[in-house]
């Protein structure tokens, strides 16, 4: 519940960071500019009254890392009863809709809504990490097969750099720009995809152990920033806040870059429960996100 | 800041341009995607007089229930370009004079702002605290149960909501200036590096 609380209405500390940087070097007096000030008085205000800072509050995406001991359907049944009880205080919104017939669930509940997974650790605490992700964003989010002809993108680096800026470029301000790419390269459609949304739980401050794909990163958050998209898509100089890439092996005959595209309310937020009761909170995955090597 | 009180007039929204801030006070309705959906499907009369000469607002608050009170606590907008297909036969058909959202919108829409002296006005996506603290008061609700909080019709007395005219009543659009520009700049990034022509 307080895991819910948190995720929902505070942002992590490095992604304000990255918010106030971004002000700083916007022109005053234009429209980017106020922008990025109204998104941080929202970032303010919410913390502040304990409200969502977006009112979509998304798709609820969990991951938690268990001791042999601990049942994963009690959990289950932990996680979804903290949902209901997390919408029913309007800290959540109800947004269960069944794809069928179209209608709400009313409680948030749904056909693995919230979608957690489980691995087993050999530590005795339960760690739970949980991001929020709103639909406006998830619906800019793209996948592309390479070799790519339209964009000339082969199947190297060189080819994903393209395909990414292509998808910042057919993403404008319409995924609630400044955003954070989360980037999976290779695997399949689904496990490609699956590791550029698992790259949004990484803190924007870490460096990919990768040396090549903390160079990529580097450098497309660079380019992209020069699109001049800017905050809203109001034209400017801060269009994204970071780009994370994870790698995954493929097979011969495909290569796809999946991008995950999230929005400035980036809300991750985990727990420690440690066998005493003892809780830690924080902002990344726990542990880290895979994806890269380590 | 342009103070835009509700409901207004051809006349006003023809004066405004693209880049101009706005403040909004009066009533507005909330309308998505099932919302649009219906007012072109089966053109229900009681829309009427909630959007002539008003602002549609693209949103699906989070609100709370005291009795028959409501309290709006999340109200930032949602992304327009789903009401694409429909935005123009709504403003043709229910007169309305503001649409507000996010993420901007197309042709058709921009087509029918033109038309009929409309302008659509961009909120600062994600700002849903801030929003809501403009809302003086939920006056009613329409299709609560039918559609779900989200997608109901909400009808909202706004104080001083803060917005940009991103769309006008001129044609112009600040979203065709950006996608231009941008466009310009991915294809001098992609020009510049080594890269193979295809055949």
């Amino acid at each position: 519940m307080e895991l819910l609380q948190r995720a929902s209405s505070e942002l992590p500390i490095d992604v304000r960071e990255a918010i106030v940087r971004g002000l700083s070097i916007e022109q005053t007096g234009t429209a980017a500019s106020r922008a990025l000030q109204t998104i941080l008085d929202n970032v303010d205000l919410s913390q502040q009254q304990g409200t969502p800072l977006c009112q979509d509050t998304g798709a609820n995406i969990w991951h938690v890392h268990h001791p042999q001991a601990v049942s994963t359907p009690a959990l289950t049944r932990d996680i979804r009863a903290a949902t209901a009880e997390a919408c029913r205080r309007s800290i959540l919104r109800r947004n269960a809709v069944d794809a069928v017939t179209g209608r709400n669930s009313g409680n948030n509940l749904g056909v693995d809504f919230p979608f957690i997974t489980f691995s087993q650790w050999k530590q005795k605490s339960i760690a739970a990490s949980v991001m929020l992700k709103g639909g406006g964003c998830e619906n800019v989010s793209a996948q592309y097969a390479l070799p790519d002809e339209r964009l000339h993108a082969g199947r190297d680096l060189e080819g994903v750099r393209r395909v990414v800026l292509d998808a910042v470029y057919s993403a404008g301000g319409r995924g609630c720009a400044p955003g954070i790419l989360g980037v999976g390269i290779g695997g399949d459609r689904v496990t490609g995809m699956m590791t550029a949304k698992n790259q949004l739980f990484r803190l924007l401050t870490d460096t990919n152990p990768v040396a090549s794909l903390a160079a990529l990163e580097e450098r497309i958050l660079t380019e992209a920033n020069d699109l001049g998209i800017g905050p809203m898509g109001f034209g400017g100089r801060t269009t994204l806040l970071g780009v994370k890439i994870g790698a995954l092996h493929r097979v011969p005959a495909s290569m796809f870059v999946s991008i995950s595209y999230m929005c400035w309310a980036c809300r991750r937020c985990s727990v420690i429960i440690h066998p005493d009761g003892r809780t830690v909170f924080g902002n990344r995955a726990i542990p880290p996100a895979r994806g890269h090597r380590s | 800041m342009i103070r835009i009180e509700l409901p207004t007039t051809e006349g006003a929204m023809r004066k405004l341009t693209i880049g101009d801030e706005v403040s909004i006070c009066g009533t507005l309705i909330t309308a998505r995607d099932a919302a649009h959906k219906m007012m072109v499907e089966t053109w229900p009369a009681f829309i009427d007089p909630l959007i002539r000469d008003g602002a549609i607002y693209h949103c699906g608050p989070l609100s709370r229930r005291r009795g028959n009170d409501w309290t709006i606590l999340s109200a930032g907008p949602t992304t327009s370009a789903r009401e694409e297909p429909y935005e123009a036969a709504v403003i043709a058909r229910y007169g309305a004079r503001m649409i507000i959202g996010k993420g901007g919108m197309s042709a058709s829409t921009l087509q029918a702002l033109k038309r009929h002296g409309a302008v659509y006005v961009h909120a600062i996506g994600g700002a849903s605290s801030v929003i809501a603290r403009r809302i003086v008061q939920v006056k009613n609700v329409y299709l609560l149960n039918e559609l779900g909080p989200p997608e109901a019709l909400w009808e909202l007395e706004v104080n001083d909501m803060e917005g940009i005219v991103t769309m006008d009543a001129a044609g112009g659009s600040l979203h065709d200036i950006v996608r231009k520009q941008s466009a310009r700049r991915l294809r001098r990034l992609l020009e510049s590096s080594p890269h193979f022509e295809g055949a």
